[in-house]
């Protein structure tokens, strides 16, 4: 008797759950959360397509690349990863990226720390200018530069030197690395300078032993950003170098020859360029993200 | 942060501004000097005030090149910003998930920029491409190095390709910065879903907005790499920008004077809009913020 007339309560926590159900369904549907992840699905299956190609390629010889047109590689191959890993010519290319890169993060990481650190505490005369003038750098077409540095380095016997690579590079990396910590480090509060400084650091152990490790992630993010900005440039690198500091970038410009093109060659060293991206971004991931936006959010 | 006045702080400074001064003034003072100058070799040379300027200002070619940077490089922002803020909210926000789809977009732009340009030709060429393959299959006679359309759209599809990804990180990180305590007053308030975007994530990503769009702009304007080793500025010069002019005057043409009057016009050119730019959304931030009564 009692089940079959509904009391108030019963019917009151049924109609309740009903409505959180449908509220539940409104934020958080299974469909919506489907829909979302499609989108994003579509998108990643964009970026990696062309790269996938690129090494469905990289596997293939140049008499099937050219013969036939198939999704994967049908006799697989290294072949074109061999003939680059056994030639001076070719290796030594990424040397010598290697290289310029390295030099530059060093010289650069080593002259903004103590620059940015200067702009985030002080007020000095001239810096919001001096700031400007900086960022100005970052927006010079590498273009324009391209004479001038030719015949600089040129005179100065720097031409097809690592070290006039990594210097040209400085033009858009000290900026870039001054303006990323800065951000940074103003995000540290003052108050831990200043008792520092009560506790009797002087200034330089106060920088090396305190403060450089309060931003290491911040240093971690710049130096990745050095690094990509350096290991993708290729006009300053490519004009600035002839034989003995030549970047890999300007050696794959090799594979087109008077019998066309070396595809499988051209295809794996791309894929042997990508390879130092994906280290360098596998140890900052966590804070790639905060980096991106300058460590302003 | 309140800072302390000290003009010691240049002392910090001394090392960076050295360095870029030697890799920044030199050159940029070299490039002035053959500016007003015509050079015939090291010994003759005359002044020539601002008869470049004036060659370089009238020269079609160049208005051209111009015309099309410009289309280039608005209709890439018009493309990545939107598209970059979509995909970044679309962005799982933690856990394992987050990590992959954070490498896996930040992939494209690791890649030195004329591999870009490989890896594009590669992948559009009708022979042995599968995006070019794939549209002749369906029937449209896809070239890239016959028709000026299809290149256009093949150079603005891999620079979306190549820098979406800074888009959508800058806007990810943006994301991640906004407390939960906006989202749930949101939610008390039955905010819709563009409610909330509206009036809690986009004003939240104008920062880093900010920083995108201007780096965005910059690196549009000064594109070299991808189309060159893509399309060599063809068909024709229907996708030569202004990199690509300079270059091959400056160090193909050796013309010092010219390419120097143009590189200085260039290089003002990115500032002014940059500038611009910047004071624009500067000013209307303040603007927002005086009416929210903030």
């Amino acid at each position: 008797m009692t089940s079959s007339v509904p009391t108030t309560p019963d019917s009151v926590r049924r109609q309740a759950a009903e409505a959180a159900a449908k509220r539940r369904k409104r934020t958080r549907s299974a469909t919506v959360r489907w829909r979302r992840r499609a989108l994003l699905g579509l998108y990643l299956v964009f970026v990696i397509l062309p790269i996938y190609w690129l090494l469905n390629l990289s596997f293939q010889s140049n008499s099937e690349i050219l013969g036939t047109f198939s999704f994967w590689p049908q006799s697989f191959t290294l072949g074109n990863y061999v003939g680059i890993f056994t030639d001076a010519n070719w290796y030594m290319g990424y040397v010598n990226s290697l290289a310029y890169v390295l030099i530059n993060m060093l010289i650069s990481i080593s002259v903004a720390l103590p620059a940015a650190y200067a702009f985030s505490r002080f007020k000095f005369i001239g810096d919001k200018h001096l700031f400007f003038w900086l960022l100005t750098n970052l927006m010079a077409p590498p273009a324009v530069f391209l004479l001038p540095y030719f015949q600089l380095y040129y005179s100065v016997g720097l031409f097809d030197t690592h070290i006039a690579v990594a210097l040209a590079h400085c033009l858009f990396n000290i900026p870039l690395a001054v303006w990323i910590l800065e951000g940074f480090m103003s995000s540290v509060p003052k108050e831990v300078d200043e008792t520092a400084y009560i506790d009797g650091y002087s200034f330089p152990a106060f920088f090396v032993k305190i403060f450089l490790p309060m931003i290491r992630s911040g240093i971690g993010v710049t130096l990745f950003f050095l690094f990509m900005f350096s290991w993708v440039e290729l006009l300053l690198s490519r004009t600035l170098t002839a034989t003995n500091a030549q970047p890999i970038a300007s050696i794959m410009t090799r594979t087109s020859t008077a019998s066309g093109i070396d595809w499988g060659t051209l295809a794996a060293a791309g894929v042997l360029t990508i390879i130092p991206g994906i280290v360098v971004v596998y140890f900052v991931r966590n804070h790639i993200a905060k980096g991106f936006a300058l460590g302003r959010t | 942060m309140n800072k302390v006045q000290n003009n010691r702080a240049w002392f910090l400074i001394l090392p960076m501004l050295l360095l870029v001064a030697f890799s920044a003034i030199v050159p940029l003072m070299t490039v002035v000097n053959y500016s007003v100058q015509d050079v015939f070799d090291a010994n003759t040379r005359f002044f020539t005030g601002t008869e470049w300027f004036e060659v370089m200002l009238n020269d079609r070619a160049l208005q051209a090149a111009l015309l099309r940077q410009f289309a280039f490089s608005f209709t890439v922002l018009a493309i990545e910003v939107p598209l970059g803020i979509g995909i970044a909210l679309l962005m799982p926000k933690r856990g394992w998930q987050a990590s992959a789809v954070l490498i896996l977009i930040t992939l494209p732009l690791l890649i030195p920029w004329n591999v870009v340009g490989s890896i594009w030709q590669l992948f559009t060429r009708g022979d042995i491409g599968l995006m070019g393959v794939g549209i002749r299959e369906l029937g449209y006679a896809y070239n890239i190095t016959r028709n000026p359309t299809d290149a256009w759209a093949t150079i603005i599809l891999m620079d979306v390709w190549h820098w979406t990804p800074l888009i959508a990180l800058l806007c990810y990180s943006g994301l991640r910065a906004i407390p939960d305590a906006y989202y749930q007053a949101a939610r008390i308030d039955r905010a819709s879903k563009w409610a909330v975007f509206r009036y809690i994530q986009l004003p939240k990503l104008t920062n880093v907005l900010v920083i995108g769009v201007l780096l965005r702009f910059m690196h549009s304007f000064m594109i070299y790499a991808e189309p060159f080793v893509l399309t060599g500025g063809g068909p024709g010069s229907s996708t030569t920008f202004l990199s690509q002019t300079l270059t091959t005057m400056a160090i193909g043409q050796r013309d010092l004077g010219p390419s120097a009057a143009f590189s200085l016009i260039y290089f003002l050119i990115i500032l002014l809009v940059c500038w611009v730019f910047y004071t624009a959304i500067m000013n209307s931030q303040k603007d927002n913020t005086t009416q929210g009564g903030a």
